[in-house]
C-alpha cells in the first residue's frame, strides 16, 4: 500500500512538475522538443536516485546542523560526475542541453526530496520515492517537449540521434509539414503557455473525479 | 568529541570522498572527451578546407592573433594549411557579434588567395525556426559563400539582398543573416592584408 501510495503521488497527485512546479527552469527552458526533454528527464532521474540512496544511507552520521552542505555536495558530484560522461559519450547531447546539464544541481526538486523524504527514510523507500518523482518529472517534460515540437514543427523525436545514436538518425515522425507550425510554441512563452494548458488539464481531470468520487459515495 | 568536531569530522570525509570520485572521474572520462572533441573540430575543419594531402595537421598548426575586430572582442585562432612548402589554405575562427541573440561563431575556410571555400556555424543562439537557418541541417543558405571573394563580390554586395546586397535574408530574421554575412565579409578585407601573420611557417 505505501508502494502504491509513493508511485500515486510522484505521478500524479503530488507531481514535482504540475503540482508542486519545481525545476520550472530546465522544464521551460529545454522542452522545445521531445528528445531534448527526455534527455534532461533521465539525467534528473539519475541525479535524484543517487542523491536519495546516498542521502538515505548516511542517515546515521548525518547531523542536522551540516545536513544541508552534505545534500549539496551530494548533489554536485553527482551532477558533475554524470556531465563528464555525457560528454565523453553523447557530445550531441551535451552540447544541445548546454547549461541546463550542470543547472541540475540547482533543481529544487531534488534537495527537495532528500531533505523532506530520503533523510527520514530506508534506503528501499528512498529508491522507490526518486523513481516515482523522478519519473513523475520526466514524463512531464517528455510531453512538454513533444507537444511543443508537433506544434512548432510539425514533428516528433526530431533529433533522435543525439541520445539513441547513429540508428536513430531517422526515427523523425514528420507529422505535418513544418511550415505550418506555430513557431510561439517552439519560442520561450510557448514553454509557459504549454505547460500552463497542462496545468488545467490536469486540474480539470482532477475535479472531475473527484465530483464522480463525490457522486458514487 | 563535541558537536562541533563530529560535524567538521563528517564534512571533511564527506568532501574527500567527493573529491576522489570526480578525479576519477575526470581521469576515466578525459581522453575520450579530448577525443570527441578532437574528432568534431577535424570534421568541422575538413568541411571548409580543399581535399588533402597537405603538408602540416592544421589542428597542430593552430595559433592565435590578436585581431579583435573578427574575434568579437577575443583572440582569432587561425589554422594554416601548407602545401609544397607554400601557403595552401587557412581556416578563421570568426564571430559575428551582432546576432538576434548575442554572437554566432563561424569557421571559415579560405584559399590562400582569399576565395572562400566554405563556411560553418559552430554556435549561436538564434531563434529556432527563424534565424536557425544558418545550421546546415536545417537550409543550405551557408554554402552560399562558396568561391566567393573580394573580387567576385564587390563592396556593396556583401550585405542581404534586401538592403542592396546579394545573399538571401531568412523569411521574418533579416538581423541574423546579416551579422553572419558583414561578419564574413570583414574577415576577407583582413585576410586580404594580413596573410603574414596567419602563415609564420
Amino acid at each position: 500500500m505505501v508502494e502504491r501510495d509513493l508511485w500515486q503521488k510522484g505521478m500524479w497527485s503530488e507531481n514535482p512538475a504540475l503540482v508542486k512546479l519545481l525545476g520550472l527552469c530546465p522544464l521551460l527552458a529545454v522542452s522545445n522538443n521531445a528528445i531534448n526533454g527526455l534527455g534532461l528527464g533521465i539525467a534528473t532521474l539519475i541525479t535524484l536516485i543517487v542523491a536519495n540512496c546516498l542521502t538515505s544511507l548516511l542517515r546515521p552520521i548525518l547531523l542536522t546542523s551540516i545536513r544541508i552542505p552534505i545534500y549539496v555536495l551530494i548533489i554536485a558530484a553527482t551532477v558533475t560526475i554524470l556531465e563528464l560522461l555525457i560528454k565523453a559519450w553523447l557530445p550531441d547531447l551535451h552540447s544541445s542541453l548546454g547549461i541546463f546539464l550542470p543547472l541540475i544541481v540547482t533543481n529544487c526538486l531534488i534537495i527537495g526530496r532528500s531533505e523532506s523524504f530520503a533523510s527520514r527514510h530506508t534506503l528501499p523507500e528512498s529508491l522507490l520515492d526518486a523513481l516515482a518523482m523522478g519519473i513523475g518529472f520526466l514524463w512531464v517534460l517528455l510531453l512538454l517537449g513533444g507537444l511543443r515540437e508537433l506544434i512548432g514543427q510539425g514533428t516528433l523525436l526530431d533529433e533522435a540521434h543525439i541520445l539513441f545514436g547513429q540508428q536513430a538518425e531517422n526515427w523523425t515522425l514528420n507529422v505535418f509539414n513544418a511550415d505550418h507550425g506555430i513557431l510561439l510554441a517552439l519560442l520561450p512563452p510557448g514553454a509557459f503557455i504549454t505547460l500552463g494548458l497542462l496545468l488545467a488539464v490536469k486540474n480539470k481531470l482532477d475535479e472531475t473525479l473527484t465530483t464522480n468520487n463525490g457522486k458514487a459515495g | 568529541m563535541n558537536q562541533v568536531q563530529r560535524a567538521s569530522l563528517t564534512l571533511a570525509v564527506c568532501v574527500l570522498t567527493a573529491i576522489v570520485a570526480l578525479s576519477m572521474t575526470h581521469r576515466f572520462t578525459k581522453d575520450r572527451i579530448a577525443l570527441t572533441q578532437h574528432q568534431w573540430l577535424t570534421n568541422n575543419l575538413q568541411a571548409v578546407l580543399p581535399e588533402g594531402p597537405y603538408d602540416n595537421d592544421p589542428l597542430l598548426s593552430m595559433h592565435t592573433v590578436e585581431a579583435i575586430a573578427l574575434g568579437g572582442g577575443q583572440a582569432v585562432k587561425v589554422y594554416p594549411v601548407y602545401k609544397n612548402q607554400k601557403p595552401y589554405a587557412a581556416v578563421l575562427t570568426v564571430v559575428a557579434p551582432n546576432g538576434y541573440n548575442g554572437s554566432i561563431k563561424l569557421l571559415l575556410g579560405l584559399t590562400a588567395n582569399g576565395t572562400i571555400i566554405g563556411a560553418r556555424v559552430t554556435d549561436h543562439k538564434e531563434t529556432p525556426g527563424l534565424g536557425d537557418d544558418l545550421e546546415l541541417k536545417r537550409s543550405d543558405w551557408i554554402n552560399d559563400f562558396s568561391n566567393k571573394s573580394l573580387n567576385s563580390t564587390t563592396g556593396k554586395s556583401w550585405n542581404v539582398r534586401k538592403e542592396g546586397g546579394s545573399f538571401d535574408a531568412f523569411t521574418g530574421a533579416t538581423i541574423t543573416p546579416r551579422a553572419v554575412v558583414h561578419a564574413i565579409f570583414r574577415a576577407l578585407r583582413w585576410y586580404e592584408n594580413n596573410q603574414e601573420l596567419i602563415f609564420i611557417l
